[in-house]
């Protein structure tokens, strides 16, 4: 959980925090600013300084605030000039706001506070709902107030287009004056208290803050618009009130108490989302009528409140529905001011000592709390004593009395990093005479005596207590310096405080901070000196078991090795009639074999007829062990290999949790303990989720890629690790990120195991508590009638008014429960507005009838209307996870592997997506810190909703209006890249800033063929061959153009340049100019390739006559080629047309699909892996009316393979290849594709694909279950390409996503390893030989992703190809990365080292070729012909020069 | 860095090679060859001597077999305490394999307790036990337990299973979270040099003012003697399991991982060699 924290403000008006986590103010420094009063929420903090102006503190944070300016330019054609800006004078203005009603020229558009800053200057958005406009950003109507479309077309007589400009708020983590208003008249009087709150009715996406404030006239105002975009709000309105206003406390939902002169207190009635002013007051007696209300203050159902005789009063009975609540209950002590904070969390200042206090045991159950307790929390003024005091901690609870006085020494190390390390040397050393203490960082001197000398020293700390060290003191000691130097405080606020029942907070008093801070340490991993023992003693054993084990290990064993048998009761899932759950005696027996292993048999004994059966499971053979929570029953699933072909886990029920985790901990234990699985798991291990959150990882074994030791997919082992996720992402330097269903990233800590698997099954150290929060949503349905109006009376052939998404479950508020057994209940069910399709002011979306689309207003035609209640549930597990905070993620993707570094090298790349929408890129990752050091913020133009970073650093996104955006020029040493933004094609732009200087690259062939060809420069040093070859042949048919050019540096070359020989098509290649690149760069697009070709319609499987609601097969996915990883979802399996990757209208993210009760839940993804549920998957995919697919482009093929989910469950497996693509069912096995040639061209009689395994592409699951694989293989054949067929793999769990990996060889993917492997497993004729039929012709095939150079030409490089270099072969195998692989070549020739060179042609264009061609090149490097330094591959820029591919 | 939890299986995986001969005025038969045996640390004598029995037992005329007993250097080997409890007493600083005598004869019934049976063994390894949690928990985890885990744990320790013994020990190692540790530590200080058998006493891991004790803090109260003062030389070691662990060591760490597997954290004291 993050830290939060709690402000206050002293007698002398200096504002102290104070963090949950620590232990410590720390004072809040601002110019020489004094304030009376703050009040805090959890982004910022509200203040009235002395000098009775209003302040806003808003917390830095590695995202910024930003918001965006737009204008429009309109124009109107007219016969004789075009189109200009000559209107009609019924017009808008020229330059407008989207109404047209607001004059809004570009310089006229100011920055609202001196806090705000530009971005950039204006820029056309060139973005038109996803879609990219043609030239110029211009969109056309008929008329101006009319529909808006980008195509110009005959009777378009008006266009306008958007101007954009962002601006950054830019005063964070400093107090920005709040302006006074300009007419004096408005604000005649200051301020006197001033309250934050209601930041819960109004949450996302709204995000609105409540901030009320009470003028020295008793007047309350309300900040209007203040928001988490807006922090500064925008004006002050009065609110009248009945009486005049003292002080006023706003809730964090919907509560509002002033108290009044007269000692009552107002209540505001009717605040909600929609009415955050509230519209009535009513009136509350105080307490006592002799005693009025001095001080209120407002909770979420709590209100304290302060008379004037100083009693503390608590009222019962508060809520949303009865904001007075019903009576007042006197509380204990005296207290000048009480705040409730966060979660109803109460702290006070004590009346007569002015000292702070926390309200102890406030609990939803016990709102009142227990005790006060006095927070006597040390304070830090002059920052050098930051650490010093957790520094003494963590020595002092090892070194007792030596190191106590620590914190007295004045410790001249400012924080924990700087101590010195575990230094065993400075343990015998500290023994020393009493010196002055402050030159030492911590002694053991007892420094009870030379305590005060110091102390007193510091002059500059006149109250500087560290009261928690102080504690540690005999009190006469204490006494003098205690009086005067006690904190005073004079307010507090808690309202950005977050504590929770089960927050451990070290604040109260020394005693117990110190125990705190010790239990935290008794971690024997953490304090460096626990080192010194704990080595001593593993040494130490391992010596002993050296001396008396190692020369006598022929004696014989005392204890001969025997069965161990362990026995329960348990229900067992009958599977075949009765089907049902029937009580079994189960035995485990465990032995050792000869060989020394363990190895376990579980048995399971049934009655059947009265007869006594058993099945029994070896556990060696059992590949995961899955526990099942649903169905109100302690379940687990054993899957084994053969189990898992029979779709038939052995399902095992526990009476209770315990014994379910005893029997999966001893399970789990035998199966690890037989596979030789122990400790954390290795940095290629492979990572996954259920769909249930659940976490299971793999070892892939050392010799994977080792062409006899094959190991199916179906029998790899996966074993659990504690922790619920969303998302995991690996890489395969062992970090491993996470995102929870709340958005909470989680970053793995080098543990194992957690949650249920406790005891030897799990490491003592870095297992830590771990929670997730997840929505359950249902729906309220209502029906229209003409005379009662919308009534919760249906039709009765309607749906359930009371149902979940589909209307086909019945779902009321009391049914409802959470998904399983782990989850509780956190909130009452409320009205979702978020709901995609924006809703009305009630939450209601209307619809003409039931199964139709939703729209947020209500219109004529519209008969049924639903709205969404939402309740969320809490999940409290352990596992090896650490947060992340503070910044909540919606999607993360890790560089799959840094190349060429193991171990060392530069921080790994990691990109993130948090849930607004901003891209971020994590700065700092490595494998000791896995969790990265800060965020970095990278500006977009719109909110994103996935990002993906492929190898070579290759990132791409997508937004939420379903736009693909590439990101250039990212390497280690440019960790977010270069620019910023989407790029137009062809045409100059205004320059925005220092972005991205004007100029234009495209080539007019390229625009006739309406490609949008872009880029934006700057792609800078490392060109991959990804984007080099991106000029795909069939754009630019015919002869070949010169590219044009733009106006300035950086620029890119469009070269058309026929191949001279052989190959008939032109290429259209990219070439970087020999300029500086260092200014610019950008998100280019080199997507949208709207293209003739239809793409091929693939015939549905006639058995199964459900997947034709599923993905349109007629719809076409069309994008240019690249290094491209994309996660795109539709919840309506709408697919757009054209265009982009997918038009993502809503639910965009990586959106939940199964809520409850979808089980299958595809990801498919960038690199491998689908997962899996229980045996029940097939059954409830049918009912999945959402999409989600996932892109992926891999490697230099230009092929694209790409898969998605139908919504009948099916999948569909399509490809793109330089432009056209395809879907097809992968149902039947990939059938054949009419255009695909790379089978259908083999030359006749030739044998079906055979050879060797060049790679895999991706595993995907059909609804029936099996998983098919689509292979490529290398052939040994020169002269055949490799192909691509299908092939059933089984699976040993229902997937839940599928990565998609290729042969990625240019670096070693660990996924690619991994795919290679399951490929082998599938190429293996003896595997199965029923299923994978190598020798019969194929059931289907890719489209072979070999650059059809090689196809149409076989027998590669003729004519100036060869002329480059000595060619001496046409064809060279290789090895990379332990797998052969065919190269193509131009020609070739050994190198003085060895290696193979390969001449690529004289022209770059050839080079190209060879890069585009099968062979995934290792390190392509390219060298200059004489042996000088390699080269990078497009560093080479002159056209003549030779290349030479090393495969090493 | 290595995981705490492969402590527990060094501890458990200790092995003592050991050389059973025949006491030389038994009277045999033929020759007795010298029986070679690794012995585990954690168990107990005769528990694991079966084999050593029968195959001096075969040498031997029938009438002349009584209860076996053992003997190092002299000193009968107390079969009630553990294996490597007696190795360290007496011969941690002598030449291995460890020469034990074997004798049938003359059963020394001042100095050791008979042993008809495993059941004794049994019933001595789980009243240790039920001693050790009476001071950890007030017996309330054992208390808990079914009799088949007691048997399980038993039946690990006869079988030498880790994953069994364990399986239920851990839940006697177990202590809430809101407590820095046991209620006392189970311990048992073992001296050579005295008449006393072993020390114990009610000790806290915690002090008063929640610092953790170390093991230097316990021998400081209950055996000043053992501990070396500030400038002396040191004249004992203090083992555990054959190693010795460094003073400064947290003792609720030393009982959580070092103890044996009746739950008692046996720690000798022995001079320190000469050498």
């Amino acid at each position: 959980m993050p830290s939060s924290e709690l402000w206050a403000v002293d007698l002398f008006g200096r504002v102290f925090t104070l963090s949950t986590a620590g232990q410590q103010w720390e004072l809040c420094r601002d110019a020489q600013l004094e304030f009376k009063r703050v009040s805090a929420a959890a982004p910022c903090c509200w203040g009235i300084a002395c000098d009775n102006q209003v302040y806003v503190r808003v917390g830095a944070s590695d995202v910024p605030i930003r918001c965006r300016e737009e204008a429009y330019e309109n124009q109107r054609w007219n016969p004789m000039g075009g189109f200009c800006e000559a209107l009609l004078p019924s017009d808008r203005w020229p330059w407008s706001d989207v109404s047209g009603l607001q004059h809004r020229p570009l310089d006229g558009v100011a920055l609202p506070s001196p806090h705000w800053e530009w971005e950039s200057d204006w820029y056309v958005d060139e973005n038109f709902g996803g879609e990219p406009t043609e030239k110029g950003g211009w969109t056309y109507a008929i008329d101006f107030p009319h529909t808006y479309t980008r195509d110009k077309k005959w009777n378009s007589c008006v266009r306008r287009r958007r101007w954009t400009r962002y601006r950054r708020y830019k005063s964070r983590d400093t107090w920005a004056k709040i302006p006074s208003e300009d007419d004096p008249q408005q604000l005649p009087d200051p301020f006197s208290d001033l309250s934050v709150g209601g930041w819960e009715i109004t949450d996302e996406p709204v995000g609105r803050l409540s901030v009320w404030a009470v003028s020295l006239q008793g007047k309350v105002w309300y900040r209007e618009d203040v928001s988490h975009s807006n922090p500064e709000g925008s004006s002050w309105s009065l609110v009248d009130t009945p009486g005049e206003a003292v002080q006023i406390s706003c809730g964090p939902h919907d509560l509002l108490w002033v108290s009044l002169w007269e000692g009552q207190a107002l209540v505001r009635e009717g605040i909600n989302r929609n009415n955050p002013k509230g519209s009535s007051w009513s009136v509350v007696e105080p307490p006592t009528s002799e005693n009025g209300i001095l001080h209120v203050s407002a909770g979420v159902g709590v209100v304290w409140a302060i008379t004037k005789d100083r009693k503390v009063w608590f009222r019962r009975g508060v809520n949303s529905h009865n904001p007075c609540g019903t009576s007042w209950i006197e509380m204990v002590g005296e207290m000048m001011m009480v705040n409730v904070g966060l979660n109803d969390q109460v702290w006070g200042i004590g009346w007569t000592d002015r000292a702070l206090y926390f309200r102890h045991g406030v609990t939803q159950s016990e709102l009142s709390g227990k005790t006060w307790k006095a927070i006597v929390a040390g304070r830090e003024c002059d920052g050098s004593r930051a650490g010093s005091l957790s520094s003494l901690l963590s020595a002092g609870c090892f070194f007792g009395d030596e190191v106590r006085g620590g914190g007295e020494s004045r410790v001249p190390s400012d924080s924990e990093a700087e101590r010195p390390g575990p230094d065993p040397e400075r343990d015998v050393e500290v023994a020393g005479p009493a010196s002055t203490p402050a030159e030492l960082p911590w002694t053991n001197i007892d420094l009870k005596e030379p305590k005060k000398g110091p102390r007193h020293a510091a002059a500059d700390f006149p109250e500087g207590t560290n009261l928690s060290s102080l504690a540690l003191l005999p009190l006469g000691l204490e006494e003098p310096d205690s009086a005067d130097c006690h904190a005073l405080w004079a307010w507090v606020s808690g309202g950005g405080c977050a504590v929770e029942a089960h927050t451990t907070l070290k604040w109260f008093t020394a005693h117990s901070g110190l125990r705190a801070s010790m239990q935290m340490l008794s971690l024997p991993i953490t304090p460096a000196q626990t080192a010194a023992w704990r080595k001593q003693i593993f040494q130490q054993l391992t010596e002993r078991t050296q001396r008396e084990l190692e020369n006598f290990r022929h004696y014989e064993q005392a204890v001969e090795q025997s069965v161990w048998v362990k026995t329960g009761a348990l229900q067992w899932w009958c599977d075949w009639k009765p089907h049902k759950w029937v009580d079994v005696r189960v035995a485990l027996e465990q032995f050792t074999g000869h060989d020394g292993v363990r190895d376990s048999i579980l048995f399971i004994y049934y009655m059947i007829h009265e007869e006594k059966k058993y099945i029994h499971v070896f556990l060696n053979e059992v590949t995961a062990l899955v526990p099942v929570l649903n169905e109100a029953k302690h379940s687990f699933a054993v899957y084994t290999p053969e189990r898992t072909r029979q779709r038939w886990p052995v399902r095992l029920a526990a009476a209770t949790e315990q014994d379910m985790s005893d029997w999966l901990a001893l399970l789990n234990l035998c199966c690890c303990e037989s596979r030789r699985v122990h400790g954390r798991p290795s940095p290629q291990a492979i990572w996954s989720v259920t769909c249930k959150g659940d976490i299971f990882v793999s070892e892939p074994s050392p010799d994977l890629e080792a062409p006899e030791r094959w190991l199916p997919c179906d029998q790899m082992f996966w074993r659990q690790m504690g922790g619920h996720l969303r998302v995991v992402e690996a890489n395969s330097r062992g970090v491993v990120w996470g995102i929870g269903y709340d958005h909470t990233a989680w970053v793995y800590t080098g543990g194992y195991g957690g949650g249920c698997f406790q005891g030897l099954a799990s490491s003592t150290s870095n297992i830590y508590t771990q929670s997730d929060v997840k929505c359950v949503y249902i729906y309220e349905n209502q029906r229209w009638n003409p005379v009662t109006g919308y009534t919760s009376r249906g039709l009765p052939t309607d749906r359930y008014m009371w149902s979940d998404a589909t209307g086909l479950q019945e779902c009321t508020k009391a049914s409802t429960k959470p998904p399983s057994l782990q989850w509780a209940w956190v909130s009452d069910w409320f009205v979702d507005f978020s709901v995609p399709g924006g809703t009305d002011q009630e939450g209601w979306q209307y619809a003409s009838d039931f199964p139709a689309l939703y729209h947020g207003h209500k219109t004529m035609k519209d008969f049924v209307r639903r709205r969404r209640w939402t309740r969320k549930c809490k999940l409290v597990t352990s596992g090896p996870w650490l947060e992340v905070a503070p910044i909540a993620l919606g999607d993360v993707s890790i560089i799959p592997e840094t190349p060429g570094a193991h171990g060392s090298g530069p921080g790994i790349a990691l990109w993130a997506v948090s849930d607004k929408g901003d891209v971020l890129c994590r700065l700092g990752v490595c494998e000791l810190n896995p969790a990265g050091s800060s965020w970095l913020h990278v500006g977009t133009d719109q909110p994103f909703a996935s990002v993906s970073i492929g190898g070579c650093y290759q990132v791409w996104a997508v937004a939420r209006d379903g736009s693909a955006f590439y990101r250039g020029s990212v390497s280690p040493s440019k960790p977010a890249g270069l620019g910023h933004r989407q790029q137009s094609p062809g045409e100059p732009q205004p320059e925005p800033g220092n972005c991205v200087s004007p100029h234009g690259c495209a080539a007019p062939g390229a625009q006739g063929a309406g490609l949008g060809l872009w880029h934006r420069g700057g792609l800078g040093s490392p060109v991959r061959p990804g984007q080099c070859h991106q000029g795909p042949q069939e754009l630019i048919p015919g002869d070949g153009r010169q590219a044009q050019r733009g106006a300035g540096p950086p620029q890119w070359a469009l070269e058309g340049g026929r191949c001279p020989a052989g190959d008939p098509q032109s290429r259209l290649l990219l070439r970087p100019l020999p300029l500086t690149w260092s200014r610019t760069g950008a998100w280019s697009l080199p997507g949208a390739l709207p293209l003739g070709k239809r793409a091929h319609e693939g015939p549905l499987s006639p058995g199964h006559p459900q997947t034709a609601s599923a993905l349109p097969p007629k719809e076409k996915w069309l994008w240019g080629s690249g290094w491209l990883c994309l996660d795109l979802i539709s919840s309506q399996s709408k697919i757009r047309k054209r265009g982009f990757l997918s038009k993502v209208k809503e639910g965009v993210g990586r959106l939940e699909i199964s809520a409850g009760e979808g089980r299958l839940l595809p990801r498919v993804g960038r690199a491998l892996l689908g997962w899996s549920e229980d045996g029940g998957a097939a059954r409830g995919c049918e009912k999945l009316s959402k999409c989600r697919v996932r892109v992926t482009v891999v490697g230099p093929q230009p092929a694209l393979p790409l898969m998605g989910l139908g919504a009948g469950g099916s999948f569909y497996i399509g490809s793109c290849r330089r432009g056209w693509g395809g879907w097809r069912p992968a149902e039947r096995g990939l059938e054949a594709s009419a255009r695909s040639r790379a089978l259908g061209r083999h030359p006749p009689g030739s044998p079906t694909p055979s050879g060797q395994l060049l790679s895999c592409f991706f595993f995907f699951k059909s609804e029936k279950g099996p998983i098919w694989c689509s292979l490529k293989l290398a052939s040994h054949s020169r002269t055949r390409c490799p192909g691509v067929i299908g092939a059933h793999v089984p699976s040993p769990l229902i997937l839940r996503w599928i990565e998609l990996t290729a042969s990625f060889p240019g670096v070693p993917v660990r996924r690619a390893r991994l795919c290679t492997v399951l490929w082998c497993s599938v190429c293996r004729p003896e595997a199965d030989s029923k299923e994978v039929s190598l020798g019969s012709p194929p059931e289907g095939h890719w489209r072979e992703p070999v650059a059809s150079a090689f196809a149409s030409s076989p027998g590669g490089g003729t004519g100036r190809r060869e002329s480059g270099g000595s060619a001496q072969a046409k064809q060279v195998k290789g090895r990379v990365g332990g797998a052969l692989l065919s190269v193509y070549t131009r020609g070739c020739q050994v190198s003085p080292s060895g290696h193979h060179r390969f001449f690529c042609g004289s022209a770059l264009s050839s080079c190209c070729d060879s890069l585009v061609s099968p062979c995934p090149l290792s390190r392509a490097t390219v060298s200059p012909p004489c042996g000088a330094p390699t080269a990078d591959l497009l560093s080479l820029t002159e056209p003549s020069r030779f290349l030479g591919c090393f495969i090493q | 860095m290595t995981d705490d939890k492969d402590v527990l299986r060094d501890v458990w995986f200790g092995r003592i090679p050991t050389c059973f001969t025949l006491y030389q005025d038994e009277i045999t038969e033929r020759e007795a060859e010298p029986y070679y045996l690794l012995l585990p640390r954690v168990s107990y004598l005769t528990l694991v001597t079966d084999k050593v029995k029968k195959h001096f037992e075969k040498v031997m005329r029938q009438e002349d077999i009584s209860e076996i007993w053992f003997e190092y250097e002299g000193t009968p080997l107390k079969w009630h305490y553990p294996i490597g409890l007696l190795f360290d007493l007496l011969a941690s600083s002598s030449a291995l394999p460890w020469n034990i005598t074997v004798h049938f004869k003359s059963f020394p019934e001042k100095d050791l307790l008979h042993c008809p049976s495993k059941d004794v063994i049994e019933a001595h390894f789980m009243s240790c036990v039920k001693e050790a949690d009476a001071l950890k928990h007030k017996s309330q985890v054992i208390n808990e337990m079914q009799k088949k885990d007691h048997k399980q744990l038993w039946m690990g320790l006869q079988n030498d299973r880790f994953d069994q013994f364990w399986a239920i020990n851990r839940k006697l190692m177990e202590y809430p979270a809101e407590e820095n540790g046991f209620r006392y530590i189970p311990f048992r200080i073992y001296q050579t040099t005295t008449e006393r058998p072993f020390i114990r006493q009610l000790f806290r891991p915690v002090a008063t003012d929640d610092q953790l004790h170390t093991l230097g803090d316990l021998l400081k109260e209950v055996c000043p003697s053992a501990v070396a003062p500030e400038d002396g030389e040191k004249k004992n070691q203090v083992r555990i399991h054959g190693i010795e662990p460094v003073l400064e060591t947290p003792l609720q760490w030393l009982r959580e991982h070092l103890s044996h597997p009746d739950n008692f954290l046996h720690i000798r004291i022995i001079p320190q060699p000469a050498d």
